[in-house]
């Protein structure tokens, strides 16, 4: 397009030497047409889009602290003896690998800081991505056409966990080792293959004297390019399908309402990069995390009280714990044509993380097939307004932080001055029951939201000021909403159960018959937004409105 | 003593008078339990030690230990437990038990030095056992890196390999190591109390003993080079700081970005 109107235009010419370079490279490279296609693309303003962002930058932060630490850092298992400035360990055998690790917690110029930094950024990464994917799940972002960037979202965070877990076994302390033995544990638990994998990934037995290196091969090499690729196909995604607003006035499906990128939001992102890199930077400084240096060096005899890994490796950890290992006379572990099969390490280790990312990769199709829904929505839903949504997120979460409370059992018994086999029987009732307690809470919390919502459409806000009428009756007065305000309590979209329907052939298939079920379990509680008709019924008669609303809400 | 007459309805007499009476109270009270401790000592004990200690235990100890130390089902026998199991449990005390359960806690103790000190002679004196341990292997002055080899091997599955303590089973624990004296250090080593394992001399010899005080002396000396510890209960309390101040802090900062002028 600019090709053709320069080709036409009579040539310009640039009055200042400056003009003349950034002319010529911009005829080369096309920089203004760039510049015009993204300083106008639009981002509708609101706290809670702003996750995705902190994690881009954690990452960022990532990048940098750890090419600082790659500096440093020897990713050898050679047996070496301490003689760095940190006195308990002085002449302890340990790997070259934790040596180094302390000289650039110990003796580099500010070596401490940039770990704590790189450690906290890594901390705040997986959170902040994670508290991204939650919003998404919840505003229901993830409906078409942005389904597959919600798949690539997923494998971000799985390669972020990954990203993680290699690097928190890098330094080869004892807390890591411990980590690394409980992975190497669960790899040998998998039927016929886990040791074959286990002897190929240690290099043969654990722990060896391979591990390290190929760690640190896989975390800064392999592992950072591949979320660096899913990052930028992310980011592609985003751009191609615009961004997604919340509901209000004068915003549709086929808009998006916000401040274009250039100037204003550039500026206000590039100053977030710094608000993210200085709270990481204040927390680098004053918070240690991971003191090595009290771990002491690896070695397989020793294992700590009170292990566990960084956070997001936590709900795995937690099932384990949870895992019985005999219920009564039953147990879990099979001898079977010489192979052992631990269940009570394969179950707990695997089937929990396998039905999370199982489900939240499947969830957009899920809910697609339900809602027989092919229309694209940029328009988010309120959380409330999607109650069964919202319900299974809930429970979903709820399950997570089960598992994730059961990973620090031992720090909540002796904190809390309890028992811990009480704290893991109490966990291991919520593990089941958890989920289906928050489903029902929050199913019913979002409707009586609802049913507040319409309330308000429909009487207008309590202005709390009681008046009383000629014939001795007492009323409180309702302010009505501006229409603005009421657009957002009326403007959404409620699915009513769509039923079974037959195929071209005039039979009703069985999995149409299980779709119709599932829509019926989804959609039969509902509340409808105020209709028009509606609204304009309540404005004049409070009373009527007020007596007939018990039934009405539940239009069903 | 008139202008203290014309004073005395000021705002702030009240508030100096109950200054001046908590001093005093204080002062005296501070005074006074000073007084025994400067006799206390961990020399041989005399025969008054015994006799007094005997008293002390009659009245004190034997509704659970039984007359005469010997042991009733609410408390176990004491003959040959050693003057060092009386003078951890009396010392940090956890004896008298405040009730029954998994196990004692830590509490301000009941006793001074040198009541602890007559307990002790009386409990010695009804069979051998561990004694109070010679100021020699407590000088903290062994091998830090040694004993941290030994407290990571032996201590660290119960205690946390920074010696922040850690959960067993049924409500018993291991306690956090920090602010523990030396001598107390010594004595839950030789005589196992509450549900620590004894670690006798042939299993670490008071020289690695030695070692594991001086370890455990220099790192709380060490302090927390990369700031603020968090508990020292690692990734635990790191991954809540990060979810709750962390993302709390920015989240504030993105609701300030986010919101308009008008």
């Amino acid at each position: 397009m600019s090709a053709t109107s320069t080709a036409e235009a009579p040539a310009f010419a640039a009055k200042t030497k400056g003009g003349r370079i950034t002319d010529f490279v911009d005829q080369r490279v096309g920089g203004s047409g760039i510049l015009r296609e993204f300083g106008r693309k639009v981002f509708p303003d609101h706290w809670s889009f702003m996750f995705g962002e902190v994690a881009l930058y954690s990452f960022v932060i990532l990048l940098l602290s750890g090419t600082f630490l790659t500096f440093f850092f020897d990713p050898s298992m050679a047996e070496t003896h301490y003689t760095g400035s940190y006195t308990p360990l002085k002449n302890v055998e340990m790997s070259v690998a934790f040596s180094s690790s302390l000289d650039i917690s110990f003796d580099v110029r500010g070596g401490l800081f940039m770990r704590q930094v790189h450690h906290w950024a890594a901390l705040l990464f997986v959170a902040s991505l994670g508290v991204h994917m939650l919003r998404v799940f919840f505003t229901g972002a993830f409906r078409k056409p942005r389904e597959m960037n919600w798949v690539v979202g997923g494998v971000l965070l799985i390669l972020a966990m990954a990203e993680g877990f290699t690097g928190y076994s890098l330094p080869d302390d004892l807390l890591s080792g411990n980590g690394l033995r409980i992975i190497d544990g669960v790899i040998k638990s998998i039927p016929v293959i886990g040791t074959y994998i286990s002897f190929f990934l240690f290099g043969g037995e654990f722990p060896g004297t391979m591990i390290i290196g190929r760690l640190y091969t896989l975390h800064i090499l392999l592992v950072p390019a591949l979320i660096l690729l899913m990052i930028v196909l992310h980011l592609f995604m985003v751009v191609v399908h615009k961004h997604t607003q919340y509901p209000g006035p004068g915003r549709n499906d086929g808009n998006v309402v916000g401040y274009p990128l250039g100037p204003v939001y550039a500026a206000k992102a590039g100053g977030f990069f710094f608000i993210v890199f200085g709270v990481i930077a204040l927390m680098a400084g004053f918070f240690t995390i991971n003191p090595i240096w009290n771990y002491g060096p690896y070695d397989p005899s020793p294992v700590s009280a009170g292990t566990q890994p960084d956070w997001y490796i936590g709900f795995v950890d937690g099932a384990l714990r949870l895992m019985p290992g005999v219920i009564g006379n039953f147990h879990f572990e099979y001898v079977i044509f010489g192979h052992v099969l631990t269940l009570n390490v394969l179950l707990p280790a695997l089937v929990p993380a396998g039905i999370i990312f199982t489900v939240l990769f499947t969830y957009p199709w899920i809910e697609r097939w339900v809602t027989k829904d092919d229309r694209e929505h940029h328009v988010l839903d309120r959380p409330r307004n999607a109650p069964t949504r919202t319900a299974i997120g809930v429970a979903g979460f709820t399950w997570y932080c089960v598992m994730w409370a059961a990973a620090g059992s031992d720090l909540i018994a002796t904190h809390f001055h309890v028992a811990l086999n009480d704290v893991t029987y109490w966990l291991r009732a919520l593990f089941f029951l958890g989920p289906i307690i928050a489903f029902v809470v929050t199913k019913r919390v979002a409707l009586a939201l609802q049913r507040k919502d319409r309330e308000i459409a429909l009487h207008g806000r309590e202005t709390g000021r009681i008046v009383r009428l000629p014939h001795g009756e007492f009323i409180e007065v309702h302010a009505p909403l501006s229409e603005y305000k009421r657009y957002k309590l009326v403007g959404f979209e409620s699915p009513v159960p769509l039923p079974a329907v037959p195929n071209e052939h005039g039979v009703v298939t069985r999995k149409e018959n299980r779709r119709a079920k599932l829509s019926q379990w989804f959609f039969e509680d509902r509340v409808a937004p105020a209709s028009p008709a509606e609204l304009e019924a309540g404005h004049g008669h409070h009373e009527a409105v007020e007596a007939g609303e018990a039934q009405k809400t539940l239009s069903h | 003593m008139k202008a203290l007459s014309q004073k005395r309805r000021h705002p702030l007499a009240a508030i100096a008078l109950l200054l001046m009476g908590l001093l005093l109270t204080g002062g005296l009270y501070a005074v006074a339990t000073t007084v025994n401790q400067a006799k206390a000592s961990t020399a041989e004990f005399s025969a008054t030690d015994t006799e007094e200690g005997g008293k002390l235990f009659a009245a004190n100890c034997a509704t659970c230990h039984g007359m005469g130390a010997s042991g009733t089902k609410d408390g176990p026998s004491l003959v040959g437990v050693g003057a060092a199991a009386v003078d951890f449990q009396v010392g940090t005390g956890r004896m008298p038990m405040q009730m029954n359960g998994p196990q004692a806690y830590k509490k301000p103790a009941q006793f001074n030095d040198q009541q602890t000190h007559q307990l002790a002679a009386y409990v010695a004196s009804l069979g051998p056992g561990p004694s109070i341990p010679e100021a020699g292997v407590l000088d903290e002055k062994g091998d830090a890196a040694k004993g941290g080899e030994l407290f990571r091997t032996n201590c660290a599955m119960c205690h946390n390999a920074a010696a922040a303590g850690g959960a067993l089973t049924r409500g018993k624990f291991a306690p956090a190591l920090a602010d523990v004296s030396g001598k107390h250090i010594y004595e839950a080593m030789v005589t196992g109390p509450q549900n620590m394992p004894v670690f006798n001399d042939a299993n670490i010899s008071p020289e690695g003993k030695r070692d594991v005080i001086t370890f455990l002396k220099q790192i709380e000396a060490n302090g927390s080079p990369g700031g603020a510890d968090l508990g020292a209960i690692g990734p635990v309390s790191e991954g809540l700081f990060v979810w709750i101040a962390g993302l709390g802090v920015i989240i504030a900062f993105t609701i300030w970005l986010t919101s308009r002028t008008s």
